[in-house]
């Protein structure tokens, strides 16, 4: 019997081989298998914070298929209605609803740790120039995708919302109010402007979006991870060139590593969407309860809570210059405060990547860029004021101060001994 | 073998940090809504919805069809759901809470022309059926409970919570005629309890005027049977706002622990993998 089942197995293994090969002979399907997974060797010194690259790829993956499902119930013609059918009479609509809902909040959340890991272990820097260049395109590109995002259950904030942000194009010089017209598609807010920003948000965004994490991933593939140390492992190879101290990406990282770390992501983020999904007015506000309403603006408009240190940035330009008036200007510091990050790779001249071998100065810098990030995020969800005003405008000049001067600091400070293997 | 384990434990102890964070922040923020949601000084009574008492929100349907429905609508809820999910028999729902003609399928619709209401109110009255999401239930509560006779206002009352509204006060014949009164009230001592004279005993007392009293034996229902209705309503409407709330609540746990069932499996099993990798 036993010798039986053996030669059965031989068998059905033999058949699968000779599969693998014939498809292997029209397709490069292991040959890509092991470049991107079994053979990718990644630092085996990966830590806490290299979670939040897998699970922005879980979150993305959780945004499609949910958006996919809302997409066959909502009707931006009846959008707000529509929001509420799906709230009450689709089969787990409310489900998918506060999934997704509850997955941009996620999505920024693992981004910008995502990004902040990229800071702290100088993950921009040579020879990743182009893999930081992508990933600042995607953040840029979900920013759009979560506004146009927001605006779909048209309810009142989300009317207001992107009232004040469209008007934003009409505050540059001349061409600015045509301009505006052409972004808006109407002399107001209207269904016109819903139905295009409903056509960016469900193909024109995401597409760009995928096309952009595959490319993130291919650039990443090709230059290797950096890791908390940030040495090269590629500089130390064993006589078959495998880098000493990497490991191969799968099993060692999906599995060993990944998987049960997006078990308690899932765990935090299902206990949002199951017990919390307005997060108290944070995730889902209030004001977007009421359907839209041109005539009843709400008592406090503010953002959803990740783009609130952008917009205290906006608000923080309070003063009108070169006879151009101060919205303009707000436009120009939150726009320059979404793209400045894109020149880290150039503004860094430490000779070391990561923070752990810096000096004080860089370790103080990103410490306070961390603090005025939350301030300026907390002050972005709350009424104007003379004092958060001025908070707001110190926090702005902290924020780009950080990246303005870091061609000086990292230059002038004194950096650790950089050791040739990964340490921990 | 040892570092990877190591990493693990400190991944695991950087989560634990984030997850207080999360918690801390998740206590703080709804205090941040309070603050900005209260428009008048009236101080709140608390109400805490109870969707598991299926009287009251039985209750509070009928007072809802009865009081509230002829102007304001609940346009995206049917009443078909409603009763199942209210355990209402359906004939009962035809007989008893349909008074327009419609099927039990379909949306609990108001019969008060826009342009009738616009006459009558300056405004067609809102559709009420995300109330208690926008204003939340506590407001609802104090905002249905603190009705009071102005003559000077169109309909003859004020309201509390809601100065210069412009709805008349429809439960004024359930809670009798309230007045806006100068009343003695105890006196709070610095330490919250009530100051009392020394030698008798008796609690000293100041007048406090804004207080609300109800002539007494003006309303259908006692001071108790009336809050007890109101909370009633308020407690439909929240079930209203979101009617798959418990159902919510009751799957989250069972995906909670099944993802957490997962993790201990996916832990264990990335624990062999991580036997593998030498430092």
């Amino acid at each position: 019997m036993a010798g039986q089942n053996a030669s059965q197995e031989g068998k059905m293994a033999r058949a699968w081989f000779s599969f693998m090969d014939w498809v292997d002979e029209r397709f490069p399907l292991t040959e890509t298998f092991e470049y991107h997974m079994s053979r990718y060797w990644a630092p085996k010194n990966f830590n806490f914070w290299y979670y939040f690259g897998v699970l922005s790829m879980v979150v993305l993956v959780i945004q499609l298929l949910t958006g996919i499902w809302l997409t066959m119930s909502y009707s931006p013609s009846s959008a707000f209605a529509s929001v509420e059918y799906i709230m009450r009479d689709v089969e787990y609509g409310w489900l998918l609803r506060y999934l997704h809902s509850t997955g941009a909040s996620a999505f920024f959340v693992v981004v910008y740790l995502h990004m902040f890991r990229g800071l702290m272990y100088g993950s921009y820097r040579k020879p990743r120039e182009l893999l930081w260049l992508v990933g600042m395109a995607i953040f840029a590109v979900l920013i759009i995708e979560g506004f146009a995002g927001y605006l779909l259950p048209w309810g009142n904030m989300s009317f207001w919302a992107g009232q004040v942000i469209v008007s934003l194009v009409g505050a540059i010089p001349s061409i600015g109010p045509d301009l505006m017209e052409w972004v808006r598609g109407d002399f107001l807010m209207s269904d016109i402007t819903l139905n295009r920003f409903f056509a960016l948000h469900v193909i024109a965004l995401p597409l760009v979006l995928v096309m952009l994490v595959f490319v993130h991933i291919v650039a990443l593939h090709h230059v290797g991870s950096n890791n908390p140390d940030g040495i090269e492992i590629k500089k130390n190879k064993d006589a078959n060139g495998i880098p000493l101290d990497g490991i191969p990406f799968h099993p060692y990282y999906t599995i060993g590593h990944d998987l049960p770390a997006i078990m308690i992501f899932l765990f935090i983020f299902f206990l949002v969407v199951f017990f919390a999904p307005e997060m108290g007015g944070y995730f889902i506000e209030k004001p977007n309860f009421e359907p839209a309403n041109p005539l009843k603006t709400p008592e406090h408009i503010a953002p959803v809570w990740y783009y609130t240190p952008f917009y205290a940035m906006l608000r923080a330009a309070t003063f009108p210059l070169f006879g151009i008036p101060a919205k303009f200007w707000g436009f120009v510091v939150m726009a320059g405060a979404i793209v400045l990050p894109a020149a880290l790779p150039w503004l860094d001249r430490s000779p070391v990547k990561s923070i752990r071998y810096k000096g004080w100065i860089s370790k103080v810098t990103l410490g306070l860029f961390v603090v005025t990030f939350f301030v300026l995020g907390y002050l972005g969800t709350i009424p104007p004021s003379p004092v958060a005003t001025k908070i707001a405008q110190l926090g702005t000049a902290v924020y780009f101060a950080y990246f303005v001067l870091m061609p000086w600091y990292t230059r002038v400070e004194k950096t650790k001994p950089v050791p040739d293997r990964v340490t921990s | 073998m040892k570092r990877i384990t190591e990493i693990g434990l400190k991944g695991m102890k950087a989560t634990r940090r984030i997850l207080t964070g999360v918690c801390l922040l998740a206590c703080l923020m709804p205090g941040a809504q309070v603050l900005a949601m209260s428009g008048t000084d009236w101080h709140m009574e608390p109400m805490k919805p109870n969707l598991q008492d299926l009287p009251s929100l039985q209750n509070g349907w009928r007072l809802y069809v009865n009081y509230c429905l002829g102007c304001h609508s609940l346009q995206y809820q049917r009443y078909e759901r409603t009763a199942d999910d209210l355990g209402v028999p359906h004939d009962i729902v035809l007989d008893e809470l349909i008074f327009t003609g419609q099927k039990i399928g379909e949306h609990m619709t108001s019969a008060m022309s826009p342009e009738l209401a616009k006459q009558w109110f300056g405004g067609p009255p809102p559709d009420l059926t995300m109330v208690a999401r926008t204003r939340g239930e506590e407001w609802l509560y104090n905002y249905l409970k603190t009705f009071y006779v102005d003559e000077a206002r169109p309909f003859g009352v004020n309201n509390k919570v809601f100065p210069n509204v412009g709805m008349p006060n429809v439960l004024m014949g359930l809670q009798g005629t309230q007045r806006s009164a100068c009343i003695q009230m105890p006196q709070i001592a610095a330490n919250g309890g009530e100051r009392r004279d020394p030698l008798t005993g008796e609690p000293i007392t100041e007048e406090k005027c804004g207080q609300l009293v109800v002539d007494e034996g003006s309303g259908l229902y006692s001071p108790e049977e009336f809050d007890q209705a109101v909370y009633d309503i308020v407690n439909f409407l929240y079930y209203v706002g979101e009617p798959s709330r418990l159902e919510r609540y009751r799957i989250g746990v069972y995906v909670l622990l099944f993802t957490l069932i997962l993790f201990v499996f996916t832990y264990l099993l990335g624990r062999e993998f991580q036997k593998d990798v030498k430092h």
